[in-house]
């Protein structure tokens, strides 16, 4: 396997040579942000805490208005104007917030992201070659020839084929898996060290699922690169993720070895959210649905668990507090009974 | 197909689609019996939708028969009494709720308009019909009232879902109705819609690539490859020991614990070779 032409920055701040080995690639750490919506300020992300350390996957989870995307754009420094951002996000142990220019521009070749609606992405009206070595043209230098050639070796690094006639055609010649394919080998040619890759699966079928996960992972593996992959689908991140990482409401509220997720979560919104899930193997009587709806960042309370109404552990303690993460059995959960519900998670609530 | 209590609401007898060249849907026949479901299951461009476009008057087959509650329903409505009528037959719910709903209508309007134009009843009546409705789909009282761009997609598919059962169908098609919800909204709506057919006998078609939501709503399933159909039965038995390779492919592409996602080689996917 050739280097995917991963250029390093000369000298910078974006060192590659980490820290210290173990290190993490990327540290988040007690990321809080705030957009302003009708002249009121909106807290969008609460205390975010999140590693990835080099060649790791992690799975970002959470439904609608857990902050998973907000998190993806604010390490990408892709927050709306405005946004009022606290904590720290560090890559390679530069400070990302500090980065401006040539040093921006090489952090975001060095982070790839990889987005749900590949057609969104994509300028209808230029061909998908323009695309695909735009960033190796600007960000990197590369003349027009040499960056055709590159990105032609990589779709057939990601199964495609013809490659140079796929570079001539537009994008709504493309079906979305071929799209999705190739906006992979345009994140994949600037040599980056960290996907972040926000629902990338999302609008294509099952088959076509697998396919560009199988892509997906096969490539991360063989260029050792790490990645923080962001879904609402708790079995998707689960099966392809080292780590997996549980948002509700803005906040962090487990943190686990994707294996044990399942079996052994350890906050109840982990256990419940996969409860609620239909079964392929078998027909439930009734499913175990979460009451009420996922609640946004900016709706969660002050002062409680913002799981609490919806929680079927719920009691007093949970409504005094917000509660503080608690490191337990390797991984983290921000549970105030999260030490006393050990192990009873997996039970149905009220058996 | 397996279990018939009675004449089925509906039938389709080798239905043919034609777009030019392409044969979307090819000599595709299924009979729904009364209170059971069926689901449609197949990858993009399979003709799920297409049949489920046809079955609704969307779209004309270019051959083949569909009987609704003893009513063909191949050829266009000649009549708005025809048209009303098929709509009291069938109806459906699409996988988008940003998009199916009228923008400037509340739930409760809207629900009032179907009940007026379908049963013509007095207004106390509607009233408290659209009360029952939106009760069963669980909106409250101010989501009623507003508007959609006020409500979440889940709300959304709530107003979509009462909709089309105010007009009491005897067949309810769910194109992808579930997809864009939460986990744990879809939850709910999945819960509902069982209540709903023990409830109310109506009969669900079910499409859907999720094969734990078809799993769990629907007793009998057909495969679609290409726009034919490669497999059909027990939707437990179909998912349990799937038989053509199209299923097995489906089958596996399910994400689980230990899940190893393959590759398989450009061009045995219609979508990628595309």
């Amino acid at each position: 396997m050739n280097d995917p032409g991963r250029v390093q920055p000369a000298a910078s701040t974006l060192s590659s040579g980490a820290a210290a080995p173990g290190a993490p690639l990327l540290e988040v750490a007690g990321l809080t942000v705030l957009l302003e919506v009708n002249q009121t300020k909106r807290a969008v992300l609460r205390d975010v805490s999140l590693t990835v350390r080099p060649g790791e996957a992690v799975g970002l989870v959470g439904e609608s208005g857990s902050g998973k995307s907000m998190t993806a754009r604010a390490i990408d420094r892709l927050l709306p104007r405005g946004a009022e951002v606290e904590g720290s996000i560090r890559f390679g142990g530069a400070d990302v917030a500090a980065l401006a220019g040539a040093d921006l521009r090489r952090y975001r070749s060095q982070v790839a992201m990889i987005f749900q609606d590949p057609r969104a992405h994509t300028n209808p009206v230029r061909r998908v070659g323009d695309f695909v070595t735009e960033a190796l043209r600007t960000s990197l230098g590369v003349n027009a020839a040499e960056a055709r050639r590159r990105a032609v070796d990589m779709l057939t690094q990601v199964g495609i084929d013809d490659g140079a006639r796929r570079l001539r055609q537009y994008p709504h010649e493309m079906s979305g898996g071929m799209l999705q394919r190739i906006m992979i080998a345009a994140a994949l040619l600037t040599g980056p060290r960290l996907l972040l890759a926000d629902e990338p699966t999302t609008a294509l079928d099952v088959t076509t699922q697998a396919e560009v996960m199988a892509i997906l992972d096969g490539l991360r593996r063989e260029f050792g690169l790490a990645m923080l992959f962001i879904t609402h689908d708790l079995e998707l991140a689960a099966a392809i993720c080292d780590r997996t990482v549980v948002l509700y409401a803005g906040q962090v509220v487990e943190v686990r070895a994707s294996a044990l997720l399942h079996t052994d979560p350890l906050h109840p919104y982990t256990a419940a959210l996969a409860a609620a899930r239909p079964d392929i193997a078998q027909t439930a009587h009734r499913l175990r649905a979460i009451p009420g709806r996922p609640l946004s960042a900016f709706e969660a309370p002050d002062g409680e668990c913002a799981f609490a109404p919806r929680c079927a552990y719920a009691s007093d303690i949970c409504r005094t507090a917000v509660p503080a993460p608690v490191e337990l059995d390797g991984g983290i959960s921000r549970c105030a009974r999260a030490h006393e519900l050990r192990g009873h998670l997996q039970e149905a609530p009220g058996d | 197909m397996t279990e018939t209590n009675g004449a089925p609401v509906l039938e389709v007898t080798g239905l043919r689609k034609e777009f030019g060249e392409l044969v979307a849907v090819d000599d595709v026949s299924f009979r729904l019996p009364p209170g059971r479901s069926l689901a449609v299951v197949g990858e993009s461009g399979s003709g799920k939708t297409t049949i489920a476009r046809m079955i609704v008057g969307l779209e004309r087959p270019t051959s083949g028969a569909i009987t609704a509650c003893g009513h063909d329903r191949s050829r266009p409505a000649r009549s708005t009494r025809d048209r009303r009528r098929r709509g009291r037959e069938v109806q459906i719910v699409f996988q988008d709720p940003y998009t199916s709903l009228d923008p400037r209508q509340n739930a409760d309007d809207t629900l009032d308009e179907v009940l007026r134009l379908h049963h013509g009843w007095p207004a106390n009546r509607r009233r408290a019909r659209i009360a029952e409705l939106t009760g069963l789909v669980g909106l409250d009282a101010r989501q009623s009232r507003a508007l959609p761009r006020a409500l979440s997609g889940g709300q959304r598919q709530r107003v979509a879902i009462a909709r089309a059962l105010a007009a009491e169908p005897a067949v309810l098609i769910l194109d992808e109705a579930v997809a864009a919800l939460d986990v744990s909204i879809q939850a709910q709506v999945l819960n509902l819609l069982a209540d709903i057919r023990d409830e109310t006998h109506v009969s669900y078609i079910l499409i859907s690539h999720d094969l734990a939501v078809v799993r769990q709503l629907t007793h009998e399933t057909i495969v679609l490859h290409r726009g034919t159909v490669v497999e059909r039965g027990l939707t437990a038995h179909v998912l349990d020991n799937p038989e053509h390779p199209c299923t097995q492919r489906l089958r596996a592409s399910v994400p689980r614990p230990g899940w190893k996602p393959r590759r398989h080689t450009l061009g045995t996917n219609p979508d990628l070779s595309g």
